[in-house]
């Protein structure tokens, strides 16, 4: 669309621009006024420059932290996409079991974090949850709260439980803005099934799949909640995510300036995979 | 193979309810009977718990406390995102690509990062443990959100339909309010339905900026595992309660779903 140019478009901002910045701005100058001081509390602070930035950068705890929440986002994206969209494409396009399929599907997305944790924390324990009994009944050593590979496959689970429906939905609406003209053609052509879903589908799907990756990449990468219930990070320290680590040490041992360090780098690789997403985004949209 | 078409939904189905079904079997059960046996269904069949819920006022003002906060939040951000998002839609303006990746980065901040800033700065202000502080806290992210999908319903709107009303002699506010925003109705309806579900499900927020007065359901549900051991029954029972405002919204905005995804860029 040819937009006018209107710089008094900005009245219609202000009240959102006043609104985020009254959330955003202000608490993320603590973060950076935290990140180069020591603090001795009651409001005693020295200088330190960057050296919690280095400490962070450098330490071990900080790299083990990343690269598990690194593994955890891939995995979660590798599973979840294909699977949306699979589910999307045979899901009925018509009749009863339209608003069944999309009631049942968007109930997970409803249910407040800690409840997902808690509930899957029950369904999995091995004596009393259907998961962790029927896991071990048919002869599998599963105890997510000993086993480091029992509880990523768990939390994994989990994961795949609350979040494919969102790729199913956003497929599922992409995949309904196709007009029926699309589909007689690739019929009259003798199309192959697998023909009709790279050359019409998918292309058609791409503009709702983007927004479905770049919303489970940033979701999945500040997880905090749902593992932190079911597993409290553990065993030991083996699913401590980027946020749970981070809350541990800003809450939990109080160490305020190593903290903000982390916020920042933590905050830091976000924004950047997401602008690099954005700018690759941007570019397709202007292309087509 | 097109035969089976529907047995892939289905067991997704049956996947997503099992340990919905665990939560509510559970919620039926005495804690002494979920401890000492493993059953499919209640032996013992139980309504205790929600008596307990119902009848004690920290529990049921959690839901109270946490249902007020949403909507706020939801009328807040929505109220807020309309003119924001038609102006992205219809209008070029000084640094508008800038502004709105901005806005965009604030759907990427990690709550984690945010508590605790949050936490000093509302306890500054007074607002600490108020349903407004929940609200305003949880417009970082549905601000956000709410301009992107609203954007994106109003530039589907061709702008002939703006330029045809100024014609007729209609005002800016009144064709906005009149012709504008029955228009994207649907687009509407989708996004408070993603504002209610991303404010209702948030907890890390909730409930760092809350003690007593505003405490949601989500966080008085910790309460099980510290007073007298894990009373998981009555823990069953309110994770099953906090599902049902999520289904009754689904229910409403299930038309909308189907529809609006199709329209908007959502």
């Amino acid at each position: 669309m040819n937009k006018t140019i209107n710089q008094k478009a900005w009245y219609f901002v202000i009240p959102v621009f006043v609104l985020v910045a009254f959330n955003a701005a202000i608490p993320l100058m603590t973060v950076v006024n935290y990140s180069f001081q020591e603090t001795f509390g009651n409001n005693v602070f020295a200088w330190e420059g960057t050296r919690w930035f280095k400490q962070i950068l450098l330490s071990d705890r900080f790299h083990a932290a990343l690269g598990r929440q690194f593994a955890f986002t891939f995995i979660i994206l590798l599973i979840q996409i294909p699977l949306g969209i699979g589910i999307a494409l045979t899901m009925p396009k018509k009749g009863w079991g339209v608003p069944v399929c999309l009631i049942l599907m968007s109930m997970p997305l409803l249910i407040p974090w800690n409840v997902v944790g808690a509930m899957w924390n029950i369904f999995a324990l091995p004596d009393i949850g259907f998961l962790g009994h029927t896991l071990n009944s048919v002869g599998f050593d599963y105890n997510f709260t000993q086993q480091p590979g029992d509880a990523w496959f768990t939390t994994i689970l989990m994961d795949v439980w609350h979040w494919t429906s969102l790729v199913v939905l956003l497929s599922y609406a992409g995949l309904n803005s196709i007009q029926p003209a699309y589909y007689q053609a690739a019929e009259i052509d003798g199309a192959s099934r697998w023909a009709i879903f790279r050359y019409i589908e998918l292309p058609k799907m791409k503009k709702v799949l983007t927004l479905a990756i770049l919303l489970r990449f940033m979701d999945s990468f500040m997880i905090y909640t749902e593992p932190f219930v079911l597993t409290g990070g553990g065993p030991g320290n083996t699913t401590a995510f980027l946020s749970i680590d981070l809350v541990k040490m800003a809450l939990g041992q109080f160490d305020l300036g190593p903290a903000a360090a982390m916020s920042l780098i933590y905050f830091f690789i976000v924004l950047l995979v997401c602008w690099v997403f954005y700018s690759l985004m941007m570019k397709n949209e202007a292309r087509s | 193979m097109k035969k089976y078409k529907w047995l892939v939904p289905t067991i997704y189905i049956i996947f997503l309810m099992l340990p919905i079904y665990w939560l509510i079997n559970m919620s039926f059960k005495t804690t002494t009977e979920i401890i000492n046996t493993y059953s499919l269904w209640p032996q013992k069949f139980t309504i205790e718990n929600y008596v307990k819920i119902f009848t004690d006022s920290t529990w049921y003002m959690g839901y109270v406390n946490s249902i007020t906060y949403t909507v706020f939040n939801t009328v807040i951000s929505v109220a807020a995102a309309l003119p924001a998002a038609y102006a992205f839609s219809r209008y070029k303006f000084l640094g508008d690509k800038h502004l709105f990746f901005w806005l965009l980065t604030n759907r990427m901040a990690p709550p984690a990062v945010f508590a605790l800033p949050f936490f000093q700065f509302y306890s500054s202000v007074n607002l600490f443990d108020t349903h407004i502080a929940v609200a305003l806290s949880h417009c970082l992210f549905n601000i956000p959100l709410a301009v992107w999908i609203l954007e994106g319903f109003m530039s589907a709107v061709p702008k002939e339909l703006d330029e045809t009303a100024y014609v007729d002699g209609y005002s800016f506010g009144r064709f906005f309010f009149k012709i504008f925003v029955p228009t994207i109705a649907a687009g509407i309806g989708i996004t408070m339905f993603f504002c209610f579900m991303f404010s209702w499900v948030e907890l890390l927020l909730a409930k760092t900026l809350t003690a007593t007065a505003a405490k949601p359901i989500a966080a008085t549900m910790t309460r099980t595992a510290s007073t007298s051991g894990y009373e998981l029954g009555l823990l069953a029972a309110a994770g099953t309660l906090t599902i049902i405002p999520g289904a009754i919204v689904i229910y409403f905005v299930k038309n909308y779903i189907a529809k609006g995804f199709a329209m908007g860029r959502v």
